[in-house]
């Protein structure tokens, strides 16, 4: 935040014998990091407050030496000399200033970590073989790095609690806990839920949730990631997958308009789990459970595997060409203004393009997406459950707001008036329009994940993509364009939901030359001015800010007013405490 | 670019090729000629006869799962073996022990443990990589089957093969 000022203040430092330049209020451990010198570090975390309480980040510091003049002592190379503090000091709560020098790499240091490091390991147990955090965990990567390959240790380990449920969603195994208190803080801090906290004081301490209280927000599931053991685990993934065997893709949630920046892990074309991924413009470095669970539909009984069309009543499997053959021959039959085409804001920007070519092409008037709104909070979770409602707003250019024209589509199905309704990943059981109404209908050209009421009386189904399986972009609610990539492919013979549009387009005549849903991006770019110069490269893993929503207040995870706040309530108990 | 491969020079005898030819019959006759004596024996009447007495303590043969003396399945789960397997012929499903069972404290267990006998190369990369002391390589060599299914060795398979193994694991005793 502070390198954002226009004119900071600049210190110099010498991190290992460099000197370097770096702005006012950088802790020790960034300045030591943005130099590419790394410092092990368990408790701290770059976007909560700093206790120094695991002692791993111990450096040595030290400080010009001053004349009798008060001015630097220059050695014989013209350099300062330094006083070096002949302890150690933590990096992880102490701000650079003008003139200080710090060592990561002397005898001293390695000789403090290594001793963190036996200290941390005489408790813990040896059950890497079944642990989920394995792989991925701080404690094991340190030990090869700055460990001892033996345990001086011979007296009985001390047992804590295990398999303790803190919550809904999250697990613990005390046992694993080296007490580093990220979890405690990220609950006071980000979660403004303040129910973890440690208990008995001494080689007994454990982690535990406030007595009758129990971890249950929707943020909870960030206290997982962000422990660096395996103490706090996925109560969802966990024994489900070993993190080695999990590809990584690079992806957006779309179960709100946040669309917090995500990485799926899959193996063999199943998603294990999601996790947050950093961007400070959107996440800052959490996501909340309701979208990171958000993924289990993917394989629900009801998923729609094969393009259907009705024949005398039922429903039968056919392939693809007779399937977009038949909706087009269907559509085709009817004038513009008899067709309606309810449109969603899940769908990426591209597809919502080819759905206005598609509606253009017919003449459609009656075209629409279905407003989604539920509760939302003052953290990540927004009302607008619509991940993309701005794509909507910008591509499909309704008139009125989004979900305006609906009711008037509605009452239209009613009347008799539309003969075709075109239902692109949506229901329409809560606009009021009966399955009576819906069955009555010459055309209802259904595009889903899962079956539903309208696909069951569809005339065509079109099995599609869920956002784990199609590369596409999506604009945030604050006007981020940002970008889906495939993380599995769909089953069965389930198909992109941009190729279906491409080839109904296609199919009721226009739609030339798109080979690729980057060939749908460049359209868009060509015709909506907001888009222009990208392409779906360009996009890049964090997004683009393409529109103005309002000013953009700064991320609230990473809020200093918070961080101070709760470091307050904490002096506050402390002060209770020794009463 | 071409090379050249220089070859031998061959003097006239040998490249009449009689004294080489009289030197193989010579010993196609010593051994008729033993055979009739019956000095010789080359040839073994497998299956009738087996040479599973001779085999050497390190011998490769099926990978199999190894029980410990309590009863416990020795695996747990971690999925080692399915990973550094060279031919991906290791399928583990795991499984969680429920908190009444009296292995509760180990946590985790394999729920499916299938080991495709036809991708099996025998390199005991499995047994090297195993912290639990789980899976070994066991002298059964003749892996026989009708369909590419019946060559699937499951877990109940895998133990049957792999017995009980006795020795000291402490990891998940009380003292752990």
């Amino acid at each position: 935040m502070a390198d954002q000022t226009p004119s900071p203040q600049l210190f110099n430092v010498q991190i290992d014998g460099v000197w370097h330049q770096f702005p006012k209020g950088t802790r020790v451990i960034e300045a030591c990091a943005r130099v590419g010198v790394f410092v092990p570090r368990y408790c701290y975390h770059k976007k909560l407050s700093s206790p120094g309480n695991c002692r791993m980040c111990l450096i040595e510091m030290g400080f010009p030496r001053l004349g009798p003049d008060r001015k630097p002592e220059l050695g014989a190379d013209g350099k300062p000399i330094i006083n070096w503090i002949p302890r150690p000091q933590i990096s992880c709560a102490q701000d650079v200033s003008e003139g200080m020098a710090v060592r990561t790499n002397s005898p001293l240091v390695k000789e403090c970590q290594r001793g963190v490091m036996e200290f941390l390991l005489i408790n813990h147990p040896l059950d890497c073989p079944i642990c989920d955090q394995a792989g991925e965990c701080r404690l094991q990567e340190f030990s090869v790095d700055f460990g001892n390959s033996k345990s001086r240790f011979l007296e009985n380990k001390v047992k804590k609690p295990k398999n303790v449920v803190l919550g809904p969603r999250v697990t613990l195994d005390d046992e694993r806990c080296i007490l580093c208190s990220r979890c405690i803080r990220f609950c006071q801090e980000i979660a403004h839920d303040d129910v973890l906290g440690f208990v008995d004081r001494g080689s007994y301490t454990a982690l535990t949730a406030h007595p009758g209280k129990r971890l249950e927000n929707n943020y909870s599931l960030n206290t997982v990631d962000i422990c660096p053991v395996g103490a706090l685990t996925s109560t969802d993934f966990r024994f489900k997958m070993r993190v080695w065997f999990l590809k990584e893709t690079k992806s957006i949630c779309t179960s709100c308009a946040t669309g917090c920046n995500t990485i799926i892990g899959t193996r063999e074309d199943v998603i294990y789990r999601q996790t947050p991924r950093e961007n400070d413009h959107v996440n800052s470095c959490w996501m909340c459970d309701y979208g990171r669970l958000n993924f289990k539909y993917l394989e629900a009984e009801n998923r729609l595997l094969e393009p259907q069309i009705r024949s005398d009543g039922n429903l039968i499997a056919v392939d693809w060409p007779m399937a977009i053959a038949e909706a087009a021959l269907q559509l085709k039959q009817f004038a513009g203004h008899e067709i309606a085409i309810i449109a969603s804001g899940r769908m990426t920007n591209e597809e919502l393009w080819l759905t206005s070519q598609l509606a253009k092409s017919l003449g459609v008037q009656w075209i629409d997406i279905v407003p989604r709104r539920g509760p939302g909070d003052d953290i990540l979770l927004s009302e607008d459950r619509n991940p993309n409602t701005n794509g909507a707003r910008l591509i499909l250019r309704p008139t009125s707001e989004p979900g305006a024209k609906l009711t008037a589509i509605a009452e239209a199905v009613k009347s008799g008036e539309v003969k075709a309704l075109m239902i692109l990943k949506e229901n329409t059981m809560h606009l009021g329009i009966s399955v009576e109404q819906l069955a009555r209908l010459p055309a209802l050209i259904a595009m889903n994940v899962l079956s539903n009421e309208a696909t069951e009386k569809a005339t065509v189904v079109l099995p599609a993509c869920s956002f784990a399986e199609k590369r596409g972009s999506m604009i945030n609610g604050k006007g981020r364009l940002q970008r889906l990539n495939r993380a599995v492919r769909p089953p069965g013979n389930a198909r992109d939901d941009w190729e279906i549009l491409r080839d109904l387009l296609q199919a009721v005549g226009g739609g030339d030359s798109l080979s690729s849903v980057d060939d749908v991006f460049r359209r868009i770019s060509e015709t909506v001015p907001q888009f222009a110069g990208l392409t779906l490269s360009k996009i890049g893993d964090l997004g683009v800010h393409i529109l103005q929503m309002e000013e953009l207040p700064t991320m609230r995870p990473s809020d200093e007013e918070n961080i101070e706040q709760a470091v307050a309530i904490q002096a506050r108990r402390r002060a209770v405490r020794s009463h | 670019m071409a090379i050249t491969v220089p070859r031998p020079k061959l003097n006239w005898r040998e490249r009449s090729y009689l004294p080489a030819i009289v030197a193989g019959l010579a010993i196609t006759f010593k051994h008729f000629k033993n055979m009739l004596l019956g000095r010789t024996k080359v040839t073994m009447q497998y299956p009738e006869q087996k040479w599973d007495s001779s085999l050497p303590d390190h011998y490769r043969g099926a990978p199999a799962l190894v029980q410990d003396e309590d009863g416990r399945v020795r695996c747990v789960a971690c999925q080692l073996c399915e990973f550094i397997c060279p031919p991906r012929a290791i399928k583990i499903i795991p499984g969680e022990i429920p908190s009444a069972d009296r292995f509760a404290k180990v946590e985790k267990y394999p729920e499916a443990f299938d080991i495709d006998m036809i991708r099996c190369i025998f390199c005991g990369m499995c047994e090297e990589v195993c912290p639990e002391q789980a899976i070994f390589l066991r002298k059964d060599y003749a892996i026989t089957g009708f369909t590419r299914a019946d060559m699937v060795h499951h877990k109940e398979k895998l133990l049957e093969i792999g017995g009980v193994m006795h020795g000291v694991v402490l990891k998940w005793n009380e003292k752990k």
